[in-house]
């Protein structure tokens, strides 16, 4: 923080111990890698791993597809 | 056998024991095909986050499914021809959860106290939106 434009290293939010499991069951989790939009935020903006984000794309799709999650927010 | 989840999605103005029953209709399908079905979670009625058929709310039922292929599709089948079904799901998954599910903790947690402050470390990472809003002014000029 003291530096202006140093920002530190975020590690995923899903790897490490006790991190959540991705389910599309978990509308909570889902829901904070989701824009206001209803779009799926990309890994670069959320540190999520590439193969983590991959399950997490995934798990958003399916719960999209059951109606826990809205396509789009008008 | 593989596992499975259902999930299926019931017309919002049916009643509680209509949808019971058709969980057991849905669950005699399977023992009938040489499978059965581990657990059975009901939901609720849940608003759903777009309209399906006109309906806004819908009962939520979930089977762990243990059963062979044939008879999981003879149950989509019958869920499929079902005009009480909005929208159905299977999904074939490595193993089959024990206790009660995500949708079914997230309600006990609500009402309890909130140890759950790992999710909030999410929030956080949220806060960086803001790089986004410089872009898209860099480009704005270009009308």
């Amino acid at each position: 923080m003291a530096k202006p434009f140093f920002r530190r290293r975020k590690s995923c939010p899903f790897s490490g111990k006790n991190a959540p499991k991705i389910d599309y069951k978990d509308v909570r989790l889902l829901g904070g890698f989701v824009s206001e939009r209803g779009k799926i935020v990309p890994s670069r903006i959320t540190a999520v791993s590439t193969k983590k984000q991959r399950e997490l794309a995934r798990a958003i799709k399916r719960a999209r597809h059951i109606g826990l999650l809205p396509f789009l927010v008008q | 056998m593989p596992f499975y989840e259902h999930v299926f999605l019931a017309r919002q103005d049916l009643a509680t024991a209509q949808v019971d029953g058709m969980a057991d209709q849905f669950t005699k399908i399977i023992e009938a095909g040489g499978g059965k079905v581990t657990k059975t979670e009901y939901w609720g009625l849940k608003t759903i986050a777009y309209r399906i058929r006109k309906n806004r709310k819908a009962h939520y039922v979930m089977f762990n499914v243990e059963a062979p292929a044939t008879a999981v599709a003879e149950l989509e089948r019958n869920v499929a021809l079902n005009e009480d079904v909005l929208r159905y799901m299977t999904i074939r998954v490595d193993e089959l959860e024990a206790g009660p599910s995500a949708m079914m903790r997230k309600h006990d947690r609500e009402r309890g106290d909130r140890g759950d402050r790992g999710d909030r470390g999410d929030r956080g990472d949220r806060g960086e939106r803001g790089e986004r809003g410089e872009r898209g002014e860099r480009r704005g000029p270009r009308h």
